[in-house]
């Protein structure tokens, strides 16, 4: 296990000692009786009426997660670039716009571009009657926006380092066996860097799950709106939450598993 | 090092404690939704809440003597706000419904409006389950509204959305985001007057149902707070027969809001 | 748009009313609050926790493993939600059973109660990276000194784990700032629901949320200047870079 100081690490699964040990089966004991004071003492009858919308929601959420973090990469890749190789002027524009992501809240950004910028293209009559129209009355396209831009800013920063961080002799040495600049870049350049930033990709990754419940604040009705439904329906407190909070806890293994899977399969000689 | 941790320990709880030495004891603290409502709750610019339900609020509780605080959450926790004691009463346009009557508790009404249904100006359709077929209806959670709208147009509408805020729905509706807006009438009508509002006008009122629709606007408290509810239905009574309430009504309204 | 238009829409955040500026530097400054209040009690629970996680018995590990496991792996903001309801109820009562009486906690302890406790979890993880990092033949002279536990943390730990621990800690401090937000989803009044009550007031949407984004980015930009000295001040004598 791991840390590297300069990011806040993202969730690292304990280490693996024995389960059986004396003390945790203890824990453990206690931990089932809890569970089940949950489960027997709290108000669970609202389940079955909402499980559908659940799964739906979860839907809802991993798709923002994984098409976000995929356009999102694709931005980062050039944004780090051109902080690293490109001319003055693209260089100074991507630091900038990775300054004012990153320092200013997502939040405030979702609600910027919904409510700020909605109200902008509804007052023109060109914009309402475009073809583009049932997109952009739609919520998910500005969620979908947000979240994108968020990743591609801390994911630009990544790629940052990885394109610095590539040995200048592999790019030499590239260049003499005659490729051109573009294939340099292509099958030495990117790859290598990709391949360094992975793991803070996968972790960043996991990072952009617990972003996407902030969708839910401008009607995308993601698994987090639903549990809000719920809550409003119900007047429960505690049990959605509890529910929610399991939810995530879940997806959060399950994409921290498939990941260390997935890295594993990546050959690491030499990095 | 068992020294360290109880130092630790000791600090994490000192902080605790400075931190909620602050916290008074006795205010009642008085929930609304921190959202802009006019005419009945909006912030103004020097970050006071003003309308006419923060003055319906001043008079009740100069009216039963209680020590009163406003305090602004968020709509959508208001309920477990007051369950769990964060508030203790919500006076903030919440009716009196059979749901909410299952986990909270309410004093009299002290208003009852219409629920409208409105709409652009360019569109023509009538607040009737044929006249919205298709229509994206917008609504606040948690509102009975919301149920409402579920309940007669939910099967013929092509959605039902569900808002946060009324503000954001307004907006929603002013963006041309959504085809209709239903909501109580008052509310709607301090849209509908202002610059925004101008896309829009009302295209009738809904159809009552009682079951939904409820008995009017109280003040919800927790369950089993009787001598609370005692003393707010009488200060409801007295500023209603001593004229405090049309006074103050007035400056908002040209008709009786209590209702019948 | 004309020029009078122009002027009128920035009129609107003059620091008096009619103008909302006044009320937006008011939800700044509680949102500074919040992140200064959050950010300090994250760092004490952070300390207990890296000492708890490093020093502690198996149980006390094993319970601060899955106190920051939980903490990291959920969002924030259902975290929030959580901990504003649970946390707070649970830790009047516990003030209560303590013989602090029915104390009722505020808004703004609720919220910065919330935010240490998220915080806590990473700054325990920062805390423990950064004292492990710390030669042990230091601490170990230090004891062969005869310095008892507390005075090992506090004379030789702390300060030379500082070096190690501050680009975490200063990243953190970012994040609190920017997590302040959340709290606007809870309803606590600070700028971000601030500015959308001037927003939705006005329905001057761009004009707002762009001057709260300008706030927190001035916070961000003076907070790294001062990030830069601290860095540099706790660098001193070192000569390696960690």
């Amino acid at each position: 296990m791991s840390e590297t100081v300069t990011t806040p690490p993202a969730y690292v699964a304990p280490a693996g000692r024995s389960l059986f040990e004396p003390h945790r089966l203890v824990l453990m004991a206690i931990f089932g009786v809890l569970v089940f004071c949950i489960i027997w003492f709290m108000r669970w009858d609202w389940l079955p009426r909402y499980s559908a919308k659940l799964v739906s929601g979860i839907g809802e959420s991993l798709l923002m997660l994984f098409a976000t973090s995929f356009v999102g990469f694709l931005l980062a890749v050039p944004i780090g670039l051109a902080q690293v190789a490109g001319p003055r002027l693209l260089k100074w524009l991507s630091v900038l716009f990775c300054t004012v992501i990153r320092g200013t809240p997502l939040l405030l950004q979702l609600w910027l571009l919904y409510y700020g910028l909605g109200s902008i293209f509804a007052q023109y009559p060109e914009i309402r009657q475009s073809f583009l129209w049932p997109y952009l009355r739609q919520a998910w396209p500005y969620g979908f926006l947000a979240l994108t831009l968020s990743f591609a800013a801390y994911e630009g920063e990544v790629m940052r380092g990885a394109f610095a961080g590539v040995p200048r002799g592999e790019l030499e040495a590239a260049d003499s066996f005659g490729m051109s600049r573009f294939q340099t870049f292509w099958r030495i350049w990117l790859p290598r860097a990709i391949h360094r930033a992975l793991p803070t990709l996968n972790g960043d990754t996991v990072l952009q799950l617990k972003s996407t419940p902030l969708i839910a604040t401008i009607t995308v009705v993601d698994v987090y709106g639903v549990i809000s439904r719920v809550r409003q329906d119900t007047y429960l407190t505690y049990e959605p939450l509890l529910l929610l909070a399991l939810i995530y806890l879940c997806l959060t293994g399950i994409l921290v598993y498939v990941f260390r899977k997935l890295e594993n399969r990546i050959p690491t000689r030499g990095v | 090092m068992k020294k360290a941790l109880t130092i630790a320990a000791l600090a994490l709880t000192t902080t605790l404690a400075v931190l909620t030495g602050t916290a008074q004891a006795e205010q009642l603290k008085v929930g609304f939704a921190a959202e802009p409502y006019p005419p009945f709750t909006s912030p103004d610019a020097a970050g006071n809440w003003v309308g006419w339900e923060v003055e319906f609020q001043k008079a009740i509780c100069a009216e039963a003597k209680l020590d009163c605080v406003i305090t602004p959450v968020a709509w959508d926790g208001i309920i477990p706000a007051l369950t769990s004691k964060k508030i203790d009463m919500i006076i903030g346009s919440m009716s009196i419904t059979e749901e909410r009557l299952k986990t909270i508790d309410f004093s009299d009404k002290y208003y009852n409006t219409p629920t409208v249904v409105i709409g652009p100006k360019d569109q023509k359709f009538d607040a009737t389950p044929e006249g919205l077929k298709g229509k994206v209806i917008g609504v606040q959670v948690s509102t009975i509204h919301q149920a409402y709208a579920t309940a007669h147009f939910g099967s013929t509408a092509a959605e039902i959305k569900e808002y946060q805020t009324q503000d954001e729905a307004d907006q929603d509706l002013a963006a041309g985001r959504i085809d209709a807006v239903q909501a109580d009438s008052i509310a709607l009508d301090a849209f509908l007057k202002s610059e925004q509002g101008a896309c829009c006008e009302v295209k009738g009122v809904v159809e009552d149902d009682p079951a939904i629709l409820g008995l009017g606007v109280g003040i919800g408290i927790r369950k089993g707070e009787t001598e609370l509810k005692d003393k707010l239905n009488a200060a409801i009574k007295a500023i209603r027969a001593n004229g405090t309430y049309d006074a103050f009504s007035k400056k908002y309204f040209d008709f009786d809001i209590y209702g019948k | 748009m004309a020029t009078a238009a122009t002027q009128s829409v920035f009129s609107l955040l003059a620091l008096d009313s009619p103008g909302w500026g006044g009320v937006m530097l008011w939800g700044f400054a509680h949102s500074l609050q919040l992140a200064i209040g959050g950010y300090t009690l994250g760092l004490i629970i952070g300390i207990g926790g890296a000492c708890a996680k490093l020093y502690g018995g198996p149980i006390l590990r094993d319970l601060m493993e899955i106190y920051t496991t939980l903490i990291r792996a959920i969002p924030e903001l259902v975290l929030m939600l959580l901990l504003y309801y649970a946390g707070t109820d649970a830790l009047s009562q516990l003030l209560a059973a303590l013989g602090y009486g029915a104390v009722d906690i505020d808004a703004l302890t609720a919220g910065i109660f919330v935010i240490g406790v998220v915080q806590g979890a990473y700054s325990t993880e920062i805390l423990r990276g950064a004292i492990k990092a710390v030669p042990i033949g230091q601490i170990e002279a230090a004891r062969a000194f005869g310095m008892s536990p507390l005075q090992v943390l506090r004379r030789v730990t702390l300060p030379a784990m500082l070096p190690h621990a501050i680009p975490g800690l200063a990243n953190l401090w970012m994040i609190a700032t920017k997590d302040t937000a959340l709290l606007a989803v809870i309803g606590f009044s600070e700028l971000t629901l601030v500015t959308r009550q001037a927003a939705g007031s006005t329905k001057a949407y761009m004009l707002f949320f762009l001057a709260a984004g300008a706030l927190y980015l001035a916070l961000t930009l003076v907070s790294n200047v001062v990030i830069g000295l601290i860095e540099k001040r706790a660098r001193r004598g070192l000569t390696r870079t960690a």
